[in-house]
Parts: structure tokens; C-alpha cells; sequence
């Protein structure tokens, strides 16, 4: 584990951890000396997205017979992206199934088995191979409770990554938070730290109903403070429930998965300007909880959804939409803004993939459009 | 267990205790009829070409398929005066098939099929009352209304699917679980002519096989996908060997002994860890594809009329049973009396029964889940819903 660490990499969880804490405005000093001495007692642990997502499985896996995994490479190659490493050797076979490359039969076969009482975990490599499924997803799995009055539910877990990832170009990039996002039927999550990915993921294996779980290959490899707490393997996140990861009284910025880091990076610079932003983390898309965001724009005031996928039809547009409804639109001083990915095919070369997603100087530059400063 | 404390018990189609006026010693007990042969593929033997009927057996299957018949007719009536809408695809002249395949596996065994799942929710358990009250969207229909003709379930089943091909996978998917859970169980998977050319089902026949699954792929052949025949759709018509290396035989669908004993064959095949076994049924449907086909733009009147008078399964099995005198022709008349009867008390329910509380429009979105609000059509309207 950790102590196991060799320098170089432990320097670079150090830096890692570091800015973590810069990000959510915790004085840094005593919060290091503090992690130091927390090291030795083992309390809060570093753990990464990938970690904390192969424990959550790990915990479920061995907590109930009927979960079980299925996808390409995830026994013996360890998961195309090493999520599932260490899981085949333990589980074996029975548990931890490889399938041939044929997505729409083995969704179907999974949910078949979630309809005759397993409890499934499917992970595709990509949810943009998730496309080939989606019948499945929607009508055979969203919609099935509810076409048959409530006899035949559908426990089962569609996860994997979404949405941008550097360098994989047009076909691989795509963000599917709103397309499921708009299927009733179906819970849709989308976590950001470690404790997210955990605690989230566990409650969608113990959830009786269809669950998108919305990863992404960028934040795999960062590590997060793990609390005490959510060491523990009854560490359940609710599903529906937004977290505040900075508070402020300025502006309300609300955003899901990788983008949350984009935020909490402008916030620490927009902080230097005295300008003091409330970074929402929505961790749940589907139901989405509007009433921390409302909340949040009562004090504020001021709301940008940031988020990496497509502006039309987007999360964004949902959220707007909703406080335009709602008693949110009366606390307003200026109109909701959407910050969002270009609308357009996810280019390739580096300068251009780069100006295509919300970066730091993005959300500043909107934020401090709204303000008029 | 999800799944397994909703369902009602189901009923057994078809037993039914007719008092007659003739004593059992006039009749036969039971007799051994010829069937045909089976074409195979990749099987040393096929079933065997003689079946053994009981009385008793003749008696229910008998019964069983009239009720389908009679079910599947009342429901035309229906539709024509608009009290079913939507989608409605009948399955008389397919008797045979889903009465034969039920006496070939078990109760506990599982099934899966496409739209045309009427008499397969007959025969899996469900009532003709809830069944018809069903298709006319009533609070008493097997899916409380939520369904229609092609979302029906009952312990065991699992429908009724509306997206053609894709309830291939999903039986797979219930073998899979059947071999998980260690219980000594099969899933029969059917799918039809049209569907067989579905890619998700070829992607299915790989991992069946791979691993071993315990289904029976059943192709129900009725000569035509909607209104595109066999030939016209099909580079290879022989959708029993299509599995490719799956085991496969061809069997006459229209014969409800012929049909009993290859899915018992297949049955047998599978539960012995041989893994899948598909099975061809050539059997044909009286209607046109749904109720919106009058079924007669790609097919001939004089075709469907020729299946009716040399083929039909319900005379078939009535002529065996009457010149092997396992019954009289009044006690099949009786039978027929009291299907009749149970078909019209089924379509009163179906009629009288009021719709579904406008309350419950947003329940059953979720299973296990506290209740929770939904946006109705306008901001202002906010819906309950329960589990």
C-alpha cells in the first residue's frame, strides 16, 4: 500500500494530496503534518478513482453471492483500464466473466440474469461501445418494471468510462450523461473523487434497479484522501445526493465527473480575486438533486453548469431548464449560464482536443461575465 | 430474491376434470401414435418417432390449445371494435407449438419469447381473464395495465418483448442464471423466422455455447417475417442449423406430440451439461402478422385455407384422439362448451373492469424504493409515485 510507496512515486502522491487540499481550501500545513502523522496511525488513506472503484466491487462481490462481473478483458487481462485487477484471481471464473467482443449479446445476457434474480455488473471498455447496447439498457432493463405493473424488476449495473479521455479522438470521447439521463427507468451516477466512485458504486450493486455508472478514464489515476469512514465496507453514498466540495458565496458552479477538478482549480484562482465560487459535485444525474442547487443559488445568487459534454440537450440545459421552473429562477441576479464542451466531434490534435473541453480559463473567464468584473 | 416473491402462483392450463357420460372403461386409456421424423444437425439420434398419449394428456392439450384458439379469436372481435389497441399478434394456428413445449419441460423450467406471447402467458400460468383484461388495458390485466398485449409476465416467464431478437439474449441470460444458481433448470428461448436473422442472436449462439448455457433455442418457423417470407429474407432457410455449431433439429410445429417430444429431447440434451440445442418449428399463423395485416398481400388465400384443412393442430389431435376412441365426440363438444363459455366470461371482465386509477400512472418506476415525486406534463404538476 502506501508505506510500500517508492520515493518518487510518494512525492507525487504528496503533490497530489497537496493540491487537494489547496482545492478545498483547507490550510495546507498542518493539514500535511496532520496526513503525515495520519499515515502512521492509518486513518485517511490515499487511495485513487481506480482503487476505491475495484474495492467497491471487491466489498459487493464478496458480501453477496449473485453479484457478479462481465465485460471484455475484465478477469485475465485485469480490465482494459486495470479496474478489475486482482479481482478474476480471487473470484475466479464463475464470478468474474470475460466476454467475446459482442456487446449487445452479452448486455442482453446480462440482463436476462438480472431478471432471473442475479445481480450483474456489466463494464463496458468504453461507453461508447455502450451505443451497440443501448436497447438493451433502455428496454429491456429501464423499462421493464414498469411495463409489467411491478412483477419483474432489473437489478444490474452498467459501468465503465465516459466521456473525454486525452488523445482517443471522436469515437471514444463522448459524454452519455444525457442521453441516459433522460430515460425514466433508469438511475444514472457519475462520480468525481474516490469516495464518490466508492461509496456510489456500492449503492448501485445494492440498488434493485437499473444503474448507469458513469466513470472516466481521466480521473482513474488520481488519488484522494479517503476518511475513516468510507474505509469501512458498509460505506454506502445515496444515490441522488449532490455534495458541496467548496463553499462560497459568490456564484454556484455545478458540475459532474472529471470537470469537478476544472472547477475547484478556478475556484482556488478565482479566490485569489476574492471571488468565492460554490462548487457543487452533482454525483448523481439521474435523479438529478435539484434542491442542494437551488439552495445553493438562494445564497449565491449567481449558477454556471459546467460540465465536458455536448451543450444541446445537455445536463445543463436540464438544470437551467429546472430553475427556470422552479423558485431558483426568482433569486437570480443574471441569467443561468451553460459551460460546456464545443459542440462538435472531439478533434484529435492536442491544441485542438484542448480548446474542445471547459478549462480553467473557461470557467473563470464565464464567471467573471457574470459577475461584470 | 428480486424477481421471485412478486408473481402469483400460476395455474395449470388446461386440467380440468370433465364429468362425461360414458364411464372410463369405454375409452382407451392411451395409445401410441407415429410422428415424423426429425431432420438434425450435429445430433447422432433424434427424438424418438413414436409418442405415447394419455387420455388425460389428450384431454388438456386438447383443452388448452382450444382455449388458445378461442382466446386468440375473441380477441380479433376485440380489436375490431376497437376496445384493443395498439399491437395485436394472434397466434392461432401456433397451438401446437406452445402447448407442446410446455408439456416438454418443467413448471420450475423458465421461457422467453417475442410479441406473439399470448398463449405462451396462457400457457406459463396466466388466466384468460387477466390475459384479456390485459389487451384491453383494465386493472385487472396480468400487467395491471401498465403492458398491453406485448409486455405480459408471469413466474417464470419473462414475456412477451416488443424489440425483435432481443429476448435471445435475455433467455441466455436466465440459463445463465439457472447454471449460477446451481438449480437444475433450463430456459427455452423462442424467436421466429424474421428474428433468426438478428445479429444479437448470432453473438447469443456463441456465448450459449461457450459457455455451456442451459437454453433451448427455439425458431418458430411460420413461413413469413411480417410480410417478407422465409425465402425472400433468409440466404439459408434452414434456421436449424443456423447455431452453426450448435446442435440443431427441424420439427413438424403443427404436431402437438411431435413438438412434446423434441422439446423433451432438447430438454434432456441440455440439462445433461451438453450446453444449448436449437430447435426449428414449422408451424403457421391463420392471421396476418398483427391485427393491422389482413395477411393476405404476401400470400395466398388458398395457402392459408390448405393449412386449415390438412394441417391444423387442434383437429389433428381431436382426429387421433376420436378414431383411437381415447373420447367421444360430445365430450370434445362439452370441452369446446366450456372453453367457450370461460372465453366469454373472460371478455366480460375484460370489457366491464375499469381502467387503472390515474394515482398509479407513475408507480413501478422502481422496485425497493421510497416513494418519490415525478415532473408531470406541465412544472406545476407534480406526480407521486411508488414502489
Amino acid at each position: 500500500m502506501h508505506n510500500s510507496l517508492d520515493p518518487r512515486q510518494r512525492t507525487q502522491s504528496n503533490m497530489a494530496y497537496l493540491r487537494s487540499i489547496l482545492r478545498s481550501g483547507k490550510n495546507a500545513v498542518p493539514a500535511v503534518l496532520r496526513r503525515e502523522f495520519h499515515r502512521t496511525l492509518q486513518a485517511a488513506m490515499q487511495v485513487t478513482v481506480r482503487d476505491a472503484i475495484k474495492e467497491a466491487m471487491d466489498e459487493e462481490l464478496e458480501r453477496d453471492e449473485r453479484v457478479f462481473l462481465l465485460g471484455e478483458e475484465v478477469a485475465l487481462f485485469e480490465g482494459a483500464y486495470k479496474v478489475t485487477r486482482g479481482l478474476w484471481k480471487k473470484y475466479g471464473d464463475k464470478r468474474i466473466i470475460d466476454t467475446p467482443i459482442a456487446e449487445i449479446g452479452f448486455t442482453g445476457i446480462a440482463v436476462g440474469a438480472a431478471m432471473a434474480g442475479l445481480r450483474p455488473v456489466v463494464e463496458y471498455m468504453s461507453f461508447n461501445f455502450s451505443m451497440q447496447s443501448v436497447d438493451h439498457i433502455i428496454n429491456s432493463a429501464a423499462k421493464t418494471y414498469y411495463m409489467s405493473g411491478g412483477l419483474q424488476p432489473v437489478s444490474i449495473v452498467f459501468r465503465g468510462p465516459n466521456g473525454a479521455a486525452p488523445g482517443v479522438a471522436a469515437q471514444h470521447a463522448q459524454c452519455f450523461a444525457a442521453w441516459y439521463g433522460h430515460v425514466p427507468g433508469l438511475k444514472v451516477v457519475s462520480p468525481w473523487s474516490a469516495e464518490d466512485a466508492k461509496g456510489l458504486l456500492k449503492s448501485a450493486i445494492r440498488d434493485d434497479n437499473p444503474v448507469v455508472f458513469l466513470e472516466n478514464e481521466i480521473m482513474y489515476g488520481v488519488p484522494f484522501e479517503m476518511s475513516e469512514e468510507s474505509q469501512s465496507k458498509d460505506f454506502l453514498i445515496p444515490i441522488g445526493k449532490a455534495k458541496i466540495e467548496r463553499k462560497g458565496n459568490h456564484v454556484t458552479l455545478v458540475s459532474h465527473s472529471h470537470v469537478v477538478s476544472r472547477c475547484m482549480d478556478a475556484a482556488a484562482v478565482l479566490a485569489k480575486d476574492g471571488i468565492e465560487c460554490e462548487v457543487i459535485n452533482l454525483r448523481t444525474i439521474r435523479p438529478m438533486d435539484m434542491e442542494a442547487i437551488e439552495t445553493s443559488v438562494l445564497k449565491t445568487k449567481h449558477l454556471i453548469t459546467v460540465e465536458g459534454g455536448w451543450p444541446q440537450f445537455g445536463v445543463g440545459g436540464e438544470i437551467l431548464a429546472r430553475i427556470m421552473e422552479g423558485p431558483g429562477f426568482g433569486y437570480l441576479n443574471a441569467p443561468a449560464v451553460r459551460v460546456t464542451g464545443v459542440d462538435i466531434p472531439m478533434p484529435y490534435a492536442k491544441l485542438l482536443e484542448e480548446n474542445t473541453l471547459p478549462q480553467i480559463k473557461d470557467i473563470v473567464f464565464s464567471v467573471k461575465k457574470m459577475l461584470n468584473v | 430474491m428480486a424477481g421471485e416473491t412478486s408473481f402469483p402462483e400460476p395455474q395449470l392450463a388446461g386440467a380440468r376434470l370433465v364429468v362425461s357420460a360414458r364411464t372410463y372403461a369405454d375409452f382407451t386409456p392411451q395409445a401410441s401414435f407415429d410422428i415424423k421424423n426429425c431432420d438434425v444437425h450435429k445430433l447422432e439420434e433424434g427424438p424418438p418417432l413414436q409418442a405415447v398419449l394419455t387420455r388425460e394428456e389428450g384431454l388438456q392439450y386438447y383443452r388448452t390449445m382450444q382455449t388458445i384458439r378461442r382466446m386468440e379469436l375473441k380477441a380479433d372481435q376485440l380489436y375490431k371494435q376497437k376496445i384493443i389497441r395498439g399491437f395485436c399478434h394472434l397466434y392461432d394456428g401456433q397451438e401446437a407449438c406452445a402447448v407442446g413445449i410446455e408439456a416438454g419441460i418443467k413448471r420450475s423450467d423458465h421461457l422467453i419469447t417475442a410479441y406473439r406471447a399470448h398463449g405462451y402467458t396462457y400457457t406459463r400460468g396466466g388466466t384468460v381473464r387477466e390475459i384479456m383484461a390485459e389487451l384491453t388495458g383494465r386493472r385487472g390485466g396480468i400487467a395491471k395495465g401498465k403492458g398491453g398485449s406485448m409486455h405480459m409476465y408471469t413466474k417464470h416467464f419473462y414475456g412477451g418483448n416488443g424489440i425483435v431478437g432481443a429476448q435471445v439474449p435475455l433467455g441466455a441470460g436466465v440459463a445463465l442464471a439457472c447454471k449460477y444458481l446451481g438449480k437444475n433448470e433450463l430456459c427455452v428461448c423462442l424467436y421466429g423466422d424474421g428474428a433468426a436473422n438478428q445479429g444479437q442472436i448470432f453473438e447469443t449462439y456463441n456465448m450459449a455455447s461457450l459457455w455451456k448455457l442451459p437454453c433451448i433455442f427455439i425458431c418458430e418457423n411460420n413461413q413469413y417475417g411480417m410480410g417478407t417470407s422465409v425465402e425472400r429474407a433468409a440466404a439459408s432457410t434452414d434456421y436449424y442449423k443456423r447455431g452453426d455449431f450448435i446442435p440443431g433439429l427441424r420439427v413438424d410445429g403443427m404436431d402437438v406430440l411431435c413438438v412434446r417430444e423434441a422439446t423433451k429431447f432438447a430438454a434432456e440434451h441440455c440439462k445433461s451439461g451438453k450446453g444449448p440445442i436449437l430447435m426449428e418449428l414449422l408451424t403457421y399463423r391463420y392471421h396476418g402478422h398483427s391485427m393491422s395485416d389482413p395477411g393476405v398481400s404476401y400470400r395466398t388465400r388458398e395457402e392459408i385455407q390448405e393449412v386449415r384443412s390438412k394441417s391444423d393442430p387442434i383437429t389433428l389431435l381431436k382426429d387421433r384422439m376420436l378414431s383411437n376412441n381415447m373420447v367421444s365426440v360430445e365430450e370434445l363438444k362439452e370441452i369446446d362448451v366450456e372453453v367457450r363459455k370461460e372465453i366469454e366470461d373472460a371478455a366480460q371482465f375484460a370489457t366491464t373492469d375499469p381502467e387503472p386509477p390515474l394515482e398509479e400512472l407513475c408507480n413501478h418506476i422502481f422496485y425497493n424504493e421510497p416513494p418519490m415525486k415525478v415532473r408531470g406534463i406541465s412544472p406545476w404538476i407534480k406526480l407521486k409515485s411508488v414502489s
